[in-house]
């Protein structure tokens, strides 16, 4: 299976909003495929999500198994209709996006995180997540909602503890 | 696009300085690269790329004016590279002590007897005037392992410093 095309900005698909998936049928398993092949193919990602293929459903992929430094992780995770119910804590980290290419920056994301997703089965299943994996879902949820991390970049001078992102 | 230029810009900070210099530029056909822009000491500093047809000499002379005017001392320098050569950090160095003579100098020096090469350097003294602190961020690169380079500055903490390195990783999503 080869990968598919990775729109980058400025292209406004990656505004789009994503819809819930609603069937759990073969053509969601051949894109969830090939949507694993498209993030293994490019620039290490601990990521992808659908819209960055111009595909406009509430899908991602995480990964965060395979990090520099090991994190804590739950393996390779297909989100189906991901959903963030409640954050805790925030800090600021790097990141970039396979649909901004040669570009960095920091951004404030939730430390500890509970996400309720559907696999690609249909199963519903909850996660607590920390670190580095919280930061991999939000940034990829993000997409699905047609919000990229340079929407939401600070910078480094800028002080967390006056600030407040995300509200319990 | 032609060659890239660096146009350094310091003076008194006040509300227009970056619309200033940089409508002149426009007005003048050039283009803008990576650029800092930030308030020191109640000075706002500029370091900016810039490209386009004019000369470096050229520039100078066109822009001192504008720079006159709105208070600022202006330097042009021709430079080599140009856009798209971003190196990802993989270290922050975390550094924070009493402030005296020297912080600098021997973390720095300290990581450069590594290898360690800065990226990303933010400073400022923090405190109050009886009692400064002096704080500063690093971000750089180095291919020794976190251990070795936590060794190399071991020695500054007994002198009052505290160094802190953690590896930084960019997350691509």
């Amino acid at each position: 299976m080869s990968e598919l095309e990775i729109l980058t900005i400025p292209d406004e698909r990656l505004k789009q909003l994503s819809e819930q998936v609603v069937s759990f049928d073969e053509e969601l398993q051949q894109f969830v495929e090939a949507l694993e092949v498209t993030r293994q193919h490019g620039p290490a990602a601990v990521g992808i999500a659908a819209p960055q293929v111009g595909h406009f459903q509430r899908i991602a992929i995480v990964d965060c198994s395979n990090t520099r430094k090991p994190v804590p992780n739950h393996g390779n995770l297909v989100l189906i209709n991901p959903e963030i119910t409640h954050w805790e804590g925030y800090e600021m980290g790097r990141e970039g996006c396979l649909s901004v290419p040669d570009y960095t920056g920091n951004v404030i994301r939730a430390t500890h995180i509970k996400l309720k997703a559907q696999n690609p089965l249909g199963e519903t299943a909850e996660y607590e997540m920390e670190g580095y994996e919280a930061r991999a879902v939000q940034h990829e949820i993000d997409h699905l909602d047609g919000t990229l991390f340079i929407d939401r970049v600070v910078s480094r001078r800028t002080d967390l503890f006056k600030r407040k992102v995300y509200k319990k | 696009m032609n060659n890239w230029y660096m146009l350094t810009l310091i003076g008194e900070d006040k509300p227009g300085i970056v619309a200033a210099v940089t409508q002149a530029l426009y007005e003048r056909g050039m283009n803008l690269g990576e650029a800092s822009m930030l308030r020191l000491g109640g000075n706002f500093t500029i370091m900016l790329m810039v490209s386009g047809d004019r000369t470096g000499d050229q520039l100078e002379q066109e822009l001192k004016p504008v720079a006159a005017e709105i208070g600022l001392c202006l330097h042009v320098d021709p430079m080599k590279g140009g856009l798209h050569q971003h190196i990802a950090p993989n270290l922050i160095v975390r550094v924070s002590g009493a402030d005296r003579a020297g912080i600098v100098a021997k973390v720095t020096s300290a990581l450069a007897d590594t290898g360690f090469n800065i990226l990303d350097l933010e400073s400022d003294v923090a405190g109050s005037k009886d009692k400064p602190v002096y704080i500063m961020q690093i971000a750089g690169v180095s291919d020794l392992p976190l251990e070795q380079l936590e060794e190399a500055v071991s020695g500054l903490r007994s002198e009052g410093i505290e160094v802190n390195i953690s590896p930084l990783e960019t997350l691509v999503g």
